[in-house]
């Protein structure tokens, strides 16, 4: 495959896993350097998404493949338009700044390359999540970013929070996954496509399919959660407890938006339908004045910053919802505006958090002085996220004013939502780049001063991009936000911006209505933030908490399931497995009616006879044994019976075998009775004999009928011929048994070699188990009976 | 159990039992036998040894642990497998080789290598659980 061009995607896809695995390497070889050359990946993969924007500008689209496995109809197939592009840009443009970051930020870390690692390995992720132009690899993308989140909120994994917030979001964005799965799988077979570019390209089967409501709503479920729309928005404030590097990478700008990748993605196949209008700007709506509340109430510059990344994605899955053009170059516009300054701010929260000590706003102050370049950073990103002119996110609102303000129906509340929503985004902008900075210098934990460039070279770029990007708004407009609106539209469209509004109208009026509310919040931040702390006290419940209480149900659910299913009485198993084995003996057998024919007394030779009264009599006195030895060496004499008819009716090596066996299981059970501190008698009641007699007799019963039924059926002798034909032909052996067990089924006795050996290593751990009043043991058994204690106690509980 | 003519006779009993399962691994090909046979063969030979002489002298006479002897068979009745793969014939084909050696043709094959493997798989396995058992009887 070449290294440059469409084909060569796959490469820049995989380049980030093998950068993963050079990590760790590199951390040892250059310590945090190693971010330099580390970050030349992801800026190598931008240049190769780079190279696509002219082309693409223009309404071409790119769909290289390579088969993964064709068996499956699975392949490895890209597909590049304006939206991937757009997102692959941001994911390896801002990847590379991160890597960086990171390598500040995690200075002197023991698993920094591990960081790493990971990093890159969600990255990779990523870039296939949004360049994936087959379903089923677009899902496998799409877990394995949850996945490596999950890796990267719990990277400090000592902590008992981190290790919570980690397994929420897997449990959130894993359990959506699943719904999406069977979204695409529902797709696939309603449509019958599996690529992406070819269900946008085909006809409009699914909106007219009576699954469609099914469809859209397994869909939303995958997107909902990995968005964090409302209810689902916990686990994205949870997932802070990751390093910043990570909540500025995954949490703000890249893995959170793939749910609003996956709906604009989308948007021409399931959009503009009355459910869709509905549920996504209600959903979206709700999220993002939830979303901005939440943030309000908080102290900590990254939890602020988290909730308000709550609300934007609220903010662009209702444009997306509303399925209109102008809402939806709205939407494209604050997507890219949001990944630039919320990457930027998040990096300089961490950045104070690095050199100061503390991100709790009450406990900072006055660090303009110390900190200027971040101080910049920070200003230049909040005033694209207030949505001041002249920056991206201006025109970002500008747009999508203009957009819903227009909507056929629900424009007011649409407008209303939007007005609150970034009024109060204003409000928390202004409190992240004023309140660290500005005003009395606080005493912090630390003594603050500027990062090293490692530091600031992120957030610095990221903001900076957010003002020459609305200062050439006519290239950004010609070459990322058209293709992008193009591709959630389903049509080719020009996109014409303008820094300036052309003329004044609503949205200008909407945009200072916004200014005006946002300035007077701000100035009674503490007051509100008081007032919605009241709020949620009184509420005292939210869906933080009912996660921790529908697990907990769960785990008592299977601990009751497991309680009644292992009762941990052998004698309860055996009588379960025997009735059923009776059961699957005797119902079939009635309920086809195909109990035996024919009843005759066989001609059998006298000596004949002679073994079968042995193998009775061994049953007799199996019933009348006074001890249970005495029981188990009279079940041998049944065995060794029945292994001298086998002998005799010419099956020599059955014969063997059941002796062996025979012989072997009477002297283990012997063991096994001995150590098992019974009784030596019986002591069971005359009803439970019975009972268990009854269930004896009915499994005797049972497998005589079946094997009489089974002789009585004429004889297919195909097998036989073929092997005895061809046992000494082919495979050279006269003993057709073991020809068949190692030449023609050589592989149905590898496996049950296998299951013998683990049923060996099964059985011996079970020997070692030691009861747990008995801690004077010696020797090695003890190891291993110890470990394996607190395991047990871990699963009673 | 541990009788004086059943203490002097087990060690020459399990010695003839071993052998005796060898000779069954190898002729299972032709006459009856096999490797499963020769395995349980020899694991009661082990047994007894056990019950008569003490699980520890077992051991020392076995070198290696059991379950070691059966992850062994396990590999090499896998790895029986692979030759048929470099001959671009699919996994398990058997593949045979006649070797002259003093005046005698001896076939040799991946069955056969196959068969050893599953002798060792049952030995080790068996033997495994009861000398545990045994082990634990005496405590």
């Amino acid at each position: 495959m070449p290294l440059s061009g469409p084909e060569a995607t796959v490469y820049a896809v995989l380049a980030p896993f093998a950068a993963a695995v050079i990590a760790p390497l590199m951390v040892r070889l250059f310590k945090h350097n190693a971010a330099w050359p580390l970050a030349l990946v992801p800026a190598f993969v931008f240049l190769h998404f780079a190279g696509f924007v002219g082309a693409i500008a223009h309404g071409e689209t790119f769909t290289p493949s390579l088969d993964w496995a064709p068996t499956y109809g699975v392949t490895l197939s890209f597909y590049l338009d304006g939206l991937s592009t757009l997102f692959a840009l941001l994911i390896s443009g801002i990847g590379t700044f991160i890597i960086l970051y990171s390598g500040g930020y995690l200075k002197g870390h023991p698993h920094h390359g591990r960081f790493f690692s990971f990093m890159f390995m969600f990255m990779g992720s990523m870039l296939g999540l949004v360049t994936a132009d087959n379903l089923i690899t677009l899902f496998v993308f799409w877990e394995l970013t949850s996945i490596t989140s999950f890796l990267l909120i719990g990277f400090d994994h000592l902590r008992r929070a981190s290790r919570r917030a980690a397994l929420q979001a897997l449990v959130v964005t894993g359990g959506g996954g699943l719904a999406l799965l069977a979204g695409f799988l529902l797709i696939m077979s309603l449509t019958g496509e599996a690529n992406m570019s070819a269900l946008l390209a085909g006809e409009d089967i699914l909106r007219q399919s009576p699954a469609y409501a099914a469809v859209l709503i397994l869909v939303l479920g995958g997107a909902f959660t990995k968005s964090a729309q409302f209810p689902f928005h916990f686990w994205l404030a949870n997932a802070m407890e990751a390093p910043t590097p990570v909540s500025a990478y995954l949490h703000s700008a890249t893995m959170v938006k793939a749910g609003v990748y996956l709906l604009m993605r989308m948007q021409p196949v399931l959009g503009d339908t009355l459910l869709w209008t509905t549920i996504l700007p209600l959903f979206g709506g709700v999220t993002l004045i939830f979303g901005t509340l939440l943030a309000v109430r908080q102290t900590d510059l990254k939890l602020m910053l988290a909730y308000t990344t709550v609300a934007s994605l609220g903010l662009l899955v209702m444009l997306t919802g509303t399925s209109l053009d102008k809402a939806i170059e709205g939407a494209a516009l604050y997507l890219l505006a949001h990944s630039l300054f919320k990457g930027a701010l998040f990096m300089v929260a961490g950045t104070v958090d690095h050199e100061a000590g503390t991100r709790d706003i009450t406990r900072l102050g006055g660090l303009r002085g110390a900190m200027p370049i971040t101080f910049a950073a920070a200003c230049l990103a909040s005033l694209s996220m207030a949505g001041l002119p002249p920056f991206i996110g201006f025109i970002a609102k500008e747009y999508l004013y203009e957009g819903i303000w227009e909507a056929p129906s629900g424009a007011l509340a649409l407008t209303a939502t939007a007005v609150i929503g970034n009024a109060l985004m204003l409000v928390i902008a202004a409190a992240v780049a004023l309140r660290p900075f500005t005003g009395q210098k606080a005493d912090t934990p630390k003594h603050a001063h500027e990062g090293p460039i490692l530091l600031y070279a992120g957030p610095v770029v990221l903001s900076v991009t957010g003002l020459v990007a609305a200062l050439v708004a006519h290239t950004t407009g010609e070459y990322f936000v058209g293709p992008t609106v193009s591709s959630i539209i389903g049509r080719f469209e020009e996109i014409n911006l303008h820094l300036v509004p052309t003329h004044i109208g609503a949205p200008l009026y909407l945009s200072v209505a916004t200014i005006v509310l946002g300035v007077l919040l701000y100035l009674r931040l503490d007051a509100l933030r008081a007032m919605m702390a009241n709020t949620l006290t009184a509420i005292g419940w939210g869906p933080d908490k009912g996660f921790d209480q529908a697990i907990s149900a769960i785990v008592r659910l299977a601990t009751a399931v497991t309680r009644f299913v292992q009762a941990g009485k052998l004698q309860v198993y055996m009588v379960m497995t025997f009735i059923i084995t009776a059961l699957a003996l005797l119902v079939p057998t009635y309920l086809a009616g195909a109990w035996p024919q024919n009843f005759s007394v066989p001609q059998f030779r006298f000596y004949e006879w002679a073994i079968l009264v042995i193998a009775v009599a061994g049953l007799i006195a199996v019933l009348i044994a006074k001890t249970r030895l005495t029981a188990i060496v009279s079940l041998g004499i049944q065995g060794f019976a029945v292994a001298v008819i086998f002998m005799l009716f010419g099956a020599p090596d059955l014969s063997f075998t059941q002796f062996m066996v025979e012989t072997l299981s009477v002297v283990i059970l012997a063991l096994v009775m001995t150590r098992l501190n019974l009784t030596p008698r019986d002591h069971r009641k005359l009803g439970d004999q019975l009972f268990d007699g009854a269930i004896a007799i009915a499994v005797g019963f049972g497998f005589a009928t079946v094997l009489m039924r089974i002789t009585e059926l004429p004889f297919d002798p195909r097998l036989s011929v073929f092997f005895s034909e061809y046992a000494n032909a082919i495979a050279h052996g006269r003993n057709i048994v073991n020809v068949i067990l190692v030449d023609f089924r050589g592989i149905d006795t590898l496996g049950e070699i296998s299951v013998v050996m683990v049923t060996g290593l099964a059985v011996l751990a079970l020997i070692r188990v030691r009861p747990k009043r008995r801690p004077l043991e010696t020797g090695e058994d003890t190891g291993p009976a110890k470990t394996e204690e607190p395991k047990e106690l871990e699963a009673a509980k | 159990m541990r009788t004086v003519i059943f203490r002097t006779i087990a060690p020459y009993l399990s010695a003839l039992m071993v052998l005796f399962s060898v000779f069954v691994l190898l002729r299972g090909h032709n006459a009856p036998g096999g490797g499963f046979i020769g395995g349980l063969i020899a694991a009661s030979a082990f047994a007894i040894f056990g019950i008569a002489c003490g699980v520890a002298a077992v051991r020392r006479a076995i070198i290696f642990h059991p379950m070691a002897l059966s992850a062994f068979g396990l590999f090499i009745a896998g790895l029986s497998g692979l030759p048929s793969l470099f001959l671009r014939q699919p996994f398990m084909t058997s593949q045979w080789w006649y070797i002259h050696a003093f005046g005698v043709e001896i076939p040799l094959s991946t069955p056969l290598i196959f068969d050893i493997g599953v002798y060792f798989v049952v030995v080790g396995a068996i033997s495994s659980i009861a000398l545990a058992l045994e082990e634990r009887e005496s405590d």
